[in-house]
């Protein structure tokens, strides 16, 4: 299921580089991939030329970025259950019929679900480069430069700060359920589970009334002081969007031929 | 089909639908960052970001299903209940938003539907039913646990029926409305047994240590809450059959108008006339519809109720089968 799939803190999101990539300033950087993905969501489900050109940019992208393949194969797990509905909808998507091995599938459903395959792959592709080169607190930089209220970008940066923690605490408390033989297999043999979860819950809490205690009594009045903010180097901007702008262009070329 | 409400990519639904999806997102949040910070003052950064790492977690939480395989928390109704529901829409939404942009987990463009219906349905829907479940309910703490498990729940239908109608809106598929909707009903159904025992126990542990820590048991009598007894398994279970009789009945009111997937593509392809039909064709409960009950509508739903109670009956001998002798020592 997906929680299952998120690795277990986000230390191991960023993968350290030196890329131009990695050395590209945050906000220009997550402009560029949301400018990408929305061509990608846009493209027409037929346009196979088009994805071509996008799947070309992705791996660029990853190449430029030196990612280890295998890493961003791994990551690429999580779109698998859209893949395996890719698959199933020409089984049972309606409209005319074509015969492919012998199988009678449909024509609509074919298109459909390589279109849905592709966007997936490419969305999330585009997605990985992204956090794999930047680091935490870069996207949280980013998202206060691109002018996302400060209240968002406040809560975005204490869930971070924490996760880690709290991901630990969980990791203990299910040791010490295992150590003592804990070893559930249906619903109804929940409940220490469920009482341990509880027990996070009041232990986050407490913790975050503690934090804010602390907090103020240094000073917090609700607002989180301004973040040092790096000069975005100059051609950060233009490079940024060089993705987004071949997949449009390719785009416009194919719409228009 | 399980996750196909939870996390959708890039492009699983038309831009249309993405675009709308994000701007009724966007005013719902904005109009919940207010009321949180009206709740919480400054305390809202802190608070709200560590519980958001915690939803975050309580995710990973695998809780078992049967004989091994497990699911994990939804959340969604859960963080309503005990946080309320302006907050805890906050605080899922940027575990859903997190979730896109660095664990490539559900789509960019996406985000306006998956926020949607992974914070905004379960987490207001699922408030709203928990004061309704809590109107019917005694008002103790019993009342708070029962009505948070058929709360949760019932949020995770409402997600899916959500996703559903967008799906109505804008597919990316030929899938016709119908199908989808049936096959992300039933099986979110089953997924909401699970989300609702998880959530409804969690409630309950922490009732037992923080009860003022639960936004929803803020109307009672926090000394009286203290020392109550324990809500029994056997309790659970028949909330369980109870939500699963009330939408069975409320469900098969919808599900039924057109024909499923399959017989529109028979109907489609021409070949409907040549198929025989179904050897049960003349169950009392054929097309879903009881023979001998003029009135459509509580027609469809006794045919609803005794397909629940069947399928009750089927999964209790499956599982009285299963069961081991002597599996029971071990506990």
């Amino acid at each position: 299921m997906a929680g299952s799939a998120h690795s277990p803190g986000h230390t191991h999101l960023h993968v350290p580089g030196e890329s131009r990539l990695h050395r590209m300033a945050p906000a220009p950087k997550l402009v560029g991939l949301v400018a990408f993905v929305v061509v990608v969501a846009l493209t027409p489900r037929r346009s196979i030329g088009v994805f071509a050109v996008e799947a070309i940019v992705v791996a660029a992208l990853v190449a430029l970025a030196r990612l280890p393949i295998r890493t961003v194969l791994t990551r690429l797990l999580v779109v698998l259950p859209f893949l395996v509905f890719a698959v199933v909808v020409p089984f049972v998507g309606s409209g005319d019929r074509v015969d492919v091995l012998g199988l009678s599938l449909s024509e609509d459903g074919l298109w459909a679900g390589f279109g849905v395959a592709a966007k997936a792959l490419l969305g999330a592709g585009a997605a990985i480069v992204f956090a794999a080169t930047t680091p935490v607190p870069d996207v949280v930089r980013a998202m206060s430069e691109l002018h996302v209220p400060a209240v968002v970008v406040g809560i975005v940066s204490f869930m971070f700060r924490y996760l880690d923690l709290i991901v630990d605490q969980l990791r203990r408390m299910r040791q010490a359920m295992v150590a003592r033989c804990h070893d559930p297999r249906w619903l109804w043999q929940v409940g220490p589970i469920a009482s341990s979860a509880g027990t996070l819950f009041v232990r986050s809490y407490e913790r975050g009334e503690r934090v804010h205690q602390a907090m103020s009594a240094r000073g917090f009045d609700g607002r989180m002081p301004d973040l040092d903010e790096r000069p975005t180097a100059a051609g950060d901007w233009p490079l940024a969007v060089v993705p987004a702008v071949v997949a449009v262009t390719a785009l416009l070329v194919a719409v228009l031929a | 089909m399980s996750v196909l409400a939870m996390h959708a990519p890039d492009g699983f639904l038309e831009p249309t639908v993405a675009a709308v999806t994000a701007l009724i997102s966007v005013v719902v949040l904005a109009v919940s960052l207010r009321a949180a910070r009206d709740e919480l003052g400054d305390r809202q950064v802190p608070l709200a970001g560590i519980t958001a790492a915690f939803v975050f977690a309580a995710q990973m939480f695998n809780f078992p299903v049967a004989s091994g395989t497990s699911g994990h928390l939804l959340g969604g109704a859960l963080a309503a209940i005990l946080l309320g529901p302006y907050v805890g829409t906050v605080v899922v939404s940027v575990v859903v938003v997190v979730q896109a942009l660095l664990f490539a987990d559900g789509g960019i463009t996406a985000l306006g539907y998956n926020v949607l219906n992974m914070a905004i349905v379960p987490a207001f829907g699922g408030w709203a039913l928990y004061r309704l479940f809590r109107r019917v309910l005694p008002s103790n703490a019993s009342g708070v646990v029962f009505a948070t498990g058929l709360a949760a729940a019932a949020s995770v239908v409402l997600s899916s029926m959500a996703f559903s109608i967008e799906w109505l809106f804008g597919a990316s598929a030929p899938v016709p409305f119908d199908t989808v909707f049936t096959a992300m009903v039933g099986v979110h159904f089953l997924i909401g047994i699970g989300e609702g025992v998880l959530s409804a126990l969690m409630v309950s542990a922490v009732l037992a240590t923080r009860p003022d820590l639960v936004a929803g048991a803020r109307d009672l009598d926090l000394d009286a809450v203290a020392d109550r007894r324990p809500v029994g398994a056997r309790g659970f279970v028949l909330g369980g059959v109870l939500v699963a009789v009330f939408f069975a009945a409320v469900v098969s009111q919808f599900a039924v108008d057109d024909p499923d997937g399959l017989e529109r593509v028979a109907i489609d392809q021409g070949f409907e006339s040549s198929a025989d039909e179904h050897a049960i064709a003349d169950s009392i409960f054929a097309d879903y519809a009881t023979r001998g009950i003029g009135n459509e509508t509580v027609s469809l739903a006794v045919a609803g109720v005794a397909g629940v109670a069947l399928t009750l009956l089927v999964g209790y001998g499956i599982v009285a089968a299963a069961r081991r002798p002597g599996r029971r020592l071990a506990h």
